[in-house]
């Protein structure tokens, strides 16, 4: 039973004097969007994935500086040997678990940045991810998220079923705060269990409450949108990260209408044991990859989709005595998709100049890397939202 | 009208800053009025502490509130604060090994979570809700978070002090917040020497304590970052130690004024800033009244509370006691925190928990782990208390909260899942489990008896808010006690008790105050 049916002919609406207008009202049976340009001239059409390597991950065994003597004298327990690695140049490589991503690497559909961080890097979990997610300065606190600051000022079509759906984390990240329409949710099958808890109807008598019955109205038109079942021949890792990859493509294959989704892969924060957990997180994170790839292709969104992988920070370069490392700063991180450009970018981590807490300095600003998501693919101005103005990345095929 | 015209009248006469302008007119309280009152000042209020205050004059209602005031939490701590010795932490340079660091870590992550569910308590407990809401919005001011502070013992003690200042002396409690330890420690305070300022304390106190932005200069802050100098915590017993040795001893501009200041003497120099007494009110005011301060009555509050040297009475009292507080727009104008809609739902309904720890796992599970805001802005609150992930985990929680007859019944945990890992049965089973993740075991099913504990009679609750015979009537009734405004839905089947109470706690006006 959908949360819209509930018989209304039992429901008295109370109707106040000097109520605002109705705020909310229950989506019509919606049928599938039709694709229309967002008001703004942004093309929602293109879906954002971003992955979340919760914890910080160690960016440093991710795409390793193998021809360093500095690397492996920094991790004489930690370092992958160079026999290991899955190599992309003479002197970057990947770990080995990463390696099911080699053919998209082969097929030019992988960018990897090197180096992605900002200035003044903060070393907690909770301020960096913040800074993150806010895009803000180090030293600044903002409220809302920057992909929300971005939908404020470039909405998506109203008849999206949301701006963005967030998958495994209660976190909104950076759909925090404003009036963004973001869906957090386990699985759909879930969130649509929970969804008939939402009632948005009636009229908002003050602000607080027009909130409160916008919210119940977007969870009533997303759970409206997400109720398809889609039988994909791609097999999903049975990980919670493969579960999380498949919520992710059973919502591009509703097609509802949805710019960008959050996926949240979790226990990077390795300061003690790091090779075999590190391993195992990567080798999730490439046969969910590949997997998502294989999903987006049978639906033919592959070229439509990019994918991009963020952090608080990464690792210290020099190990601990734990057989781990601990929090860092700048990082490695990834772009996918069927119209990104592959190969490097940004810069190896100068490890002969580590600033005197022993991290590395950045390469590429992390904001510059959402200026690319911004005005390289879906086509909407990113100094507003940024907080400024950052030279988008050419990771993208024009 | 009247009595704001008054209002003015009486300031520049200078009349005593106790007499409020409503005083000369305001009616006796309603049984709405006492409802809007209790649950602005306290958490859910019963349908017969709300008796109690039908009737009374706005001020005699405010001062029996603030009379009743407490300066210490009535439920009794738990063991381990009473500690005394050396504080144990691994520091560095003592060369603990990782498994002493982990150990540490999750001997402070279960003591966190045991501070957590005493707060809860005494908000459960307490006879001054006033005294806990008020110690809540410091805490709120005042932000140190366990995530950076670390030890639980230092989040306990500065819990002690906001509670022992707060309905007490604004000053005293800036000064007494300036060398409480958590602080010291969650904005650097330990890290502040001659020669090597660090700024976060003297920017935060000028930006978030007192001022409020703009009304200060970057140079300010560094010059005020030399008075703190030397401001740390001895590390043996954790409390609070001046050392003399790297305090910067020159002479300082802050604010227009010059000297070799100490930390207290710029401190002062704030206090002594009608900006301050402003910031700090219309705070109050978006806590108590509404999200839109009234700036003329901002300033007139603040500047009785200046004069008053900054006695948080003073402030509470004329908030309490204003027209803008009872005013038709401030009714259910205000969003529940977490805390109101778990607190104050336990409360109105009688509900005693076994274990409080589980609400309060519940509690941040909603966005608001209390001894943890997410950063030294504190809460927002209002608007962003309600997004799509935080109002479903709300509506689950009263939904199963109220779920009846269902003999497993258990209030759901809103994303345990971060914070309590569940252990695999077969694990248990084959009794492989480390002494960690057995105790962890234990700390569920603790959760679990705790939700189970909690019962709701429904019928007798309804005999409690109501004895009209007619079931419309009842639910006309217990609608009254719930809702701070009208539902937005005619509740269901008005004559059956808990479909009644479910429907209207699973009304959106019941996410207001």
């Amino acid at each position: 039973m959908s949360p819209t049916s509930k018989s209304t002919d039992r429901r008295r609406f109370l109707k106040r004097a000097g109520g605002l207008a109705v705020v909310a009202l229950a989506p019509s049976a919606a049928t599938r969007v039709a694709w229309a340009a967002a008001p703004s001239g942004a093309d929602y059409r293109k879906l954002l994935v971003l992955i979340e390597l919760k914890g910080g991950n160690d960016g440093l065994n991710t795409v390793v500086p193998y021809a360093s003597s500095t690397y492996y004298a920094l991790r004489p327990k930690l370092a992958i040997a160079r026999d290991q690695i899955a190599k992309l140049s003479d002197s970057a490589g990947l770990h080995p678990a990463l390696e099911p991503l080699l053919p998209i690497w082969n097929q030019r559909e992988l960018a990897v940045l090197q180096g992605v961080g900002y200035p003044s890097p903060n070393l907690s979990h909770f301020r960096s991810i913040e800074i993150w997610d806010t895009a803000s300065r180090s030293e600044e606190y903002l409220q809302d998220g920057w992909l929300t600051r971005t939908f404020s000022s470039a909405p998506t079509p109203r008849s999206f079923a949301a701006d963005g759906v967030i998958i495994g984390s209660p976190d909104l990240g950076p759909l925090a705060g404003g009036g963004t329409r973001a869906i957090a949710l386990a699985n759909t099958d879930q969130f649509l269990r929970q969804a008939r808890l939402a009632a948005a109807e009636g009229q908002a008598r003050n602000k607080a409450l027009a909130h409160i019955l916008k919210v119940e109205a977007d969870i009533m038109q997303a759970a409206s949108h997400l109720n398809a079942n889609y039988a994909f021949r791609t097999e999903f890792p049975q990980t919670g990260f493969g579960n999380a990859i498949k919520t992710a493509s059973q919502i591009v294959a509703n097609q509802a209408g949805v710019a960008v989704v959050r996926v949240t892969h979790g226990g990077f924060d390795t300061h003690s044991g790091q090779p075999a957990t590190h391993a195992r997180l990567l080798g999730e994170l490439a046969s969910g990859i590949v997997a998502f790839r294989s999903a987006l292709d049978e639906l033919g969104k592959w070229n439509d989709t990019l994918v991009l992988t963020y952090a608080e920070f990464g690792r210290r370069p020099k190990e601990n005595l734990s057989n781990g490392t601990d929090h860092g700063t700048a990082s490695a991180h990834f772009a996918l998709g069927g119209r990104v450009a592959g190969g490097l970018y940004g810069e190896q981590p100068a490890l002969e100049r580590l600033s005197g807490d022993g991290n590395t300095g950045y390469a590429i600003d992390f904001r510059s890397v959402y200026a690319t998501a911004l005005e390289r693919w879906w086509g909407v101005p990113s100094a507003g939202p940024l907080g400024g103005k950052f030279a988008p990345v050419p990771i993208l095929r024009a | 009208m009247f009595p704001r015209a008054f209002t003015f009248c009486i300031l520049f006469a200078g009349v005593s800053p106790i007499a409020s302008a409503s005083a000369l007119g305001s009616a006796p309280l309603s049984y709405d009025d006492a409802r809007h009152l209790l649950n602005r000042t306290g958490f859910g209020a019963t349908s017969s502490e709300i008796e109690r205050y039908v009737g009374m004059s706005r001020e005699q209602a405010a001062r029996k509130l603030l009379d009743g005031a407490r300066t210490t939490a009535l439920t009794p701590p738990p063991a381990w604060t009473a500690e005394v010795g050396p504080l144990r932490y691994p520091r560095p340079g003592d060369n603990a090994s990782q498994m002493e660091r982990k150990l540490f870590q999750q001997e402070q992550v279960r003591e966190g979570l045991e501070l957590r569910g005493w707060w809860l308590s005494e908000m459960l407990a307490t006879p001054s809700p006033l005294t806990e809401r008020m110690t809540l919005f410091w805490h709120n001011h005042f932000v140190s978070s366990q995530q950076k502070v670390k030890l639980a013992l230092l989040m306990y003690r500065q819990n002690v002090t906001l509670r022992a200042h707060a309905l007490g002396n604004f000053g005293d409690l800036l000064h007494a917040v300036a060398r409480d330890p958590a602080m010291v420690i969650y904005l650097d305070s330990a890290q502040n020497r001659k020669g090597t300022p660090n700024e976060n304390f003297a920017r935060e106190v000028m930006e978030l304590f007192t001022l409020g932005e703009g009304r200060y200069a970057e140079q300010d802050i560094k010059e005020a970052a030399r008075a703190f100098t030397g401001w740390s915590i001895d590390r043996d017993s954790g409390r609070f130690m001046f050392r003399p040795f790297i305090h910067d001893d020159g002479v300082k501009t802050v604010l227009g004024k010059s000297g070799n200041f100490d930390g207290d003497e710029v401190l002062d120099i704030l206090l002594a800033q009608p900006a301050t007494a402003e910031f700090v009110v219309r705070k109050l005011w978006r806590e108590f009244v509404s999200p839109d301060p009234d700036e003329r009555q901002v300033s007139r509050i603040a500047r009785r509370f200046r004069d008053a040297r900054y006695d948080i009475e003073v402030a509470l009292n004329d908030i309490f006691t204003s027209d803008a507080f009872y005013a038709k727009q401030s009714r259910a104008s205000l969003v529940k925190s977490p805390i109101d809609l778990v607190v104050g739902t336990l409360r109105q309904f009688n509900m005693a928990p076994s274990e409080p720890t589980p609400f309060a796992v519940a509690v941040a599970g909603m966005g608001q782990n209390l001894f943890s805001p997410p950063n030294v802005k504190g809460w927002p609150g209002q608007e962003t208390w309600i997004n799509t992930s935080s109002l479903l985990a709300r509506k689950q929680f009263l939904e199963r909260l109220f779920r009846g007859d269902d003999p497993s019944r258990m209030a759901a945990l809103p994303r345990t899942e971060s914070m309590a890992p569940e252990m695999p049965r077969q694990a248990l089973q084959q009794g492989e489990l480390d002494p960690e993740k057995a105790r962890q075991i234990r700390f569920m099913r603790e959760m679990e008896r705790g939700m189970q504990s909690v019962r709701f009679d429904s019928s007798k609750w309804m005999s409690q808010v109501s004895s009209a015979p007619d079931p419309a009537r009842r639910a006309a009734d217990a609608e009254r006690v719930l809702l701070a405004t009208a539902p937005q839905a005619e509740p269901d089947a008005p004559g059956d008790p808990l479909a009644l109470v479910r429907s209207l706690v699973l009304d959106a006006a019941y996410q207001l105050k």
